[in-house]
């Protein structure tokens, strides 16, 4: 029987972080559902062995369940019948045993029959499925449209759809139209009032949709007649139930076959508004993508993860010229890289994902009550980080999965690239992840103002006080701070033109330098707790050196002439276009 | 309207022989129980999942698990707890240890004549013996009919007085129905357990026969005053109104007369080279063995 959170340390170590004690507070709330239930904790260590064990259920599941099928789901991929849905048959197993393991609703309070665990189980659970089939986990994830709602819809529509969604069923978010991708304000499907039925009806086409059939769907619509820009959008939920809606196509990927990716047409179809009008986009849409970043980057460790593993496991058993391949340099400092990367996206996955858990759960609280000025403050500065590390982490974990996948096929060599390995899936699935809910692109447009307002710097120079790292590891922690400084006058050269061209010129190399840094920072404060991180923390460092120094050599080299050099250097072609 | 089901599952908790080790047997030829896991066994899994959706399929039906064994057998009613039984019973005492498959069913039969379930449902058999025998016996001492190697339930009345069961057998299937109460015992091939439940889990986690709630902490004891859900039955031999002389060393006629302990000499693999010398060597080795001509 294998286990995908027993056979992982580093995973089981996230969920024993020190602040696991905030946030069950936070989300138990003094345990006031103790008696009121049968399955919820008396106390922390009841909490968290219930979330152990819920974790190892999960384990178990994506081992024995969805990483079998994985290979299956792959090859057959879901098909349009009727104008619905029909996934692979495999994806319909793994469904049904996840729902046989009570694993729906993680998130989600007691009253909707939810689990009401942290958002860091939640995470977990998406990062282990992945590691199955990270196909999959688009299906099983999107669940966290259910936070959405449970956030911002009214109780009428909560007591409706989330006790649905910890039964089992599907969701989907229902934003991209063939004219609106990376660009909602222009969507166009539109919203309009029906007096004579009392409901709100949709209308238009929807595309690029992942489980477009799912049961429950946020749409994204105009519901303000002759608007143009984001103020004319509003949030709907529509129920699959009424029949109103038609899969015209699923598209042919390139990866993450066993998700449908659909192409919608919706005809009258009654929907509800969530919220307040014309706060669509702005409000709830914005928090729909957050949870979705972090969803990706789950899934984006949970592929990294999977690499790994395939590629230790090769190069250990494959010989060449006499001995196992993992004796070789060239081969094994590949690995040692992969395994650095891996560690340090985990360590970003789930410091962000306590950021995000600690705001939100102090939100959910602020419904019920009024928060105490330093409830306030903590939840503005959680609020910050969030939204400061979210973006960075997508940049990374995303990235990182893809060089995980392309390292361990070029481990695997001519085998990896046959389909008798899954390392070619892994390669396949890893490519969507720096593009969808936000490119890597998108996500240093998001990261940037962190740099110019400093939020990363103060992170780090914290990390950098609250620094208790075994005493043979001060030379990299001395490096560190003399990349971060190196940092500082890259952010400085830059930033003193106030040209803002050049900030966007140069400001993914900076998102990444904060970035090199802050991982480095979060896999040594691992190694002052467990030595297994050490040796991971100095070969990250290693990276990060290297990279922090070419980006300030890039920088140091530029001058302001360098965008009319780029721009230049295409002009040349523009005639053979 | 169906009526409801009064369902028991018999169980054993058994060393993991699927996954054995150098040190998985003493020096003396007995089994290291150390060196093993102690897991559900496997077809008992099976034999739940049976129990578990006829008790879907028919409102206000229990499922219970009965296995006879030490105190941390609790672990296996808990198990089957999470994954959807009611509760359990476990038979300790230890005038029952040391027993074979005939004494073991004497000792099930006692209990479940107490019980009185309208059926009983059993893995095949046990991986750490192999017999496939106490299924059987429990029906013959019970005086109920049995139907072994099972692969499905395939339908059952709604006044609960005839069942048909497909049975998996060497050259295929049969089906057959019988009269209940009846012992079922149900193969490996029948379909999976479910996996564990989450809110079950967190719901049962904390069950325990009454010898483990006087091990713990008294912090926790006040908690199953009102949970009656939380106990799990124990039973010893006075509880079963069992006669002494049938249970334990003294009820097992079976005698172990000698036992050898196989060591393998060849390594567990080799590594050949597509060389003539080593395939020549390797036909020879294999003609020699007469695995080939």
């Amino acid at each position: 029987m294998a286990n995908f959170f027993l056979d992982n340390k580093d995973l089981q170590f996230q969920l024993d972080h020190p602040l696991m004690k905030r946030m069950v507070e936070l989300k138990e709330k003094g345990f006031e559902d103790k008696d009121k239930y049968d399955y919820a904790p008396a106390d922390f260590e009841d909490a968290m062995d219930s979330y152990r064990r819920v974790m190892e259920i999960t384990g178990e599941v994506c081992a024995d369940v969805i990483a079998a099928n994985a290979e299956d789901v792959d090859h057959v991929g879901p098909k349009v019948v009727n104008d619905r849905v029909e996934y692979a048959p495999g994806t319909q197993r793994n469904l049904d045993a996840l729902v046989k393991a009570g694993l729906s609703g993680i998130t989600l309070p007691r009253k909707y029959d939810g689990l009401n665990m942290p958002l860091i189980c939640f995470v977990m659970t998406n990062e282990m499925v992945a590691r199955g089939d990270a196909g999959f986990e688009n299906i099983w994830g999107l669940q966290d449209c259910a936070e959405t709602l449970n956030e911002f819809a009214s109780e009428e529509i909560k007591m409706k759809y989330l006790p649905r969604v910890s039964a089992g069923e599907t969701c989907a978010m229902d934003l991209t139209e063939p004219d609106a991708g990376s660009d909602l304000q222009a969507v166009m499907l539109k919203a309009h009032w029906d007096e004579e039925k009392q409901t709100w009806l949709l209308n238009g086409v929807k595309r690029f949709i992942t489980n477009g059939d799912g049961e429950i769907s946020l749409v994204l619509a105009r519901s303000e007649e002759g608007t143009r820009d984001a103020r004319g959008l509003s949030m709907f939920v529509y129920d699959k139930n009424s029949g109103a809606t038609k899969v015209r196509r699923i598209e042919n990927k390139l990866g993450i076959k066993g998700s449908p990716t659909c192409e919608l047409v919706f005809t009258n179809a009654p929907a509800e508004l969530v919220g307040d009008r014309k706060m669509g986009l702005i409000k709830y849409v914005m928090s729909l993508m957050n949870a979705a970043r972090l969803g990706v980057s789950a899934q984006a460790v949970g592929i990294s993860e999977a690499s790994y593993r395939e590629a230790l496991k090769y190069a250990h058993e494959r010989q060449q010229f006499g001995k196992p391949i993992i004796e070789f340099p060239a081969v094994f400092e590949i690995l040692s890289n992969m395994k650095a990367k891996l560690h340090g996206s985990r360590a970003l996955l789930y410091e962000t994902t306590r950021f995000v858990e600690i705001y939100k759960d102090l939100i959910h609280i602020s419904h019920d009550r009024k928060l105490e000025p330093e409830e306030r403050a903590e939840q503005k500065e959680y609020s910050k980080l969030a939204d400061a590390f979210t973006p960075l982490l997508k940049l990374f974990a995303t990235e990182y999965a893809n060089q995980e996948a392309y390292d361990a096929l070029q481990v695997l060599g001519g085998s990896g690239y046959m389909k008798d390995y899954p390392v070619e899936r892994y390669y396949r699935d890893a490519r969507i992840t720096n593009i969808y809910e936000g490119t890597s692109q998108l996500q240093v447009v998001a990261a940037i103002r962190h740099v110019t307002t400093g939020t990363y710097l103060s992170k780090i120079i914290q990390y950098e006080q609250e620094a208790q790292y075994p005493s043979d590891m001060e030379a990299v922690f001395k490096q560190m701070a003399g990349l971060r400084e190196d940092y500082q006058k890259c952010v400085e050269r830059v930033t003193a033109s106030g040209d803002g061209e050049q900030i966007d010129f140069h400001a993914r190399r900076m998102v990444e330098m904060a970035g090199h840094i802050i991982i480095t920072h979060l896999l040594m404060r691992q190694a002052a707790n467990a030595d297994m991180y050490r040796n991971p923390a100095e070969v990250y460092a290693k990276l990060a050196y290297a990279k922090v120094t070419e980006a300030k050599a890039y920088i140091f080299n530029s001058c302001n002439g360098d965008i009319d050099l780029f721009k230049a250097v295409l002009d040349e072609n523009v005639e053979d276009l | 309207m169906k009526k409801p089901l009064k369902i028991v599952v018999l169980a054993k908790q058994v060393p993991d022989t699927r996954n054995v080790g150098k040190d998985a047997m003493k020096a003396d030829g007995t089994v290291n129980r150390a060196a093993l896991p102690a897991i559900f066994n496997p077809e008992d899994l099976n034999a739940l999942e049976q129990a578990l959706i006829l008790k879907d399929s028919r409102p206000g039906s229990t499922v219970h698990l009965l296995t006879m064994g030490p105190h941390r057998a609790a672990d296996i009613i808990r198990d089957a707890m999470f994954r959807g039984a009611d509760g359990g019973v476990l038979l300790t005492d230890r005038k029952f240890a040391g027993a074979d498959t005939l004494a073991t069913s004497y000792a099930l039969s006692r209990a479940l004549l107490k019980i009185q379930p309208d059926i009983i449902i059993a893995g095949r058999q046990a991986i750490d013996g192999d017999t496939a025998q106490v299924g059987p016996q429990v029906a013959e001492k019970l005086g109920i009919p049995q139907v072994t190697y099972a692969e499905q339930i395939v339908s059952l009345d709604d006044q609960n007085t005839e069942i048909v069961i497909k049975r998996r057998l060497d050259h295929g299937v049969e089906v057959v129905s019988a009269p209940l109460p009846l012992v079922v015992t149900v193969n490996g091939s029948a379909e999976p357990c479910r996996p564990q439940h989450a809110k079950r889990v967190m719901k049962y986690k904390h069950a325990r026969i009454p010898t483990e709630l006087q091990e713990m902490d008294t912090d926790y004891t006040q908690m199953y005053e009102n949970k009656d859900y939380l106990k799990i039955g124990e039973w010893s031999v006075a509880d079963v109104d069992a006669e002494d002389g049938q249970l334990g060393l003294a009820g097992s006629p079976t005698k172990v007369k000698a036992i050898e302990n196989v060591v393998f000499q060849a390594k567990e693999a080799k590594r050949l080279t597509a060389a003539d010398a080593d395939i020549n060597e390797l036909m020879a080795e294999l003609i020699a063995s007469h695995t080939l001509g």
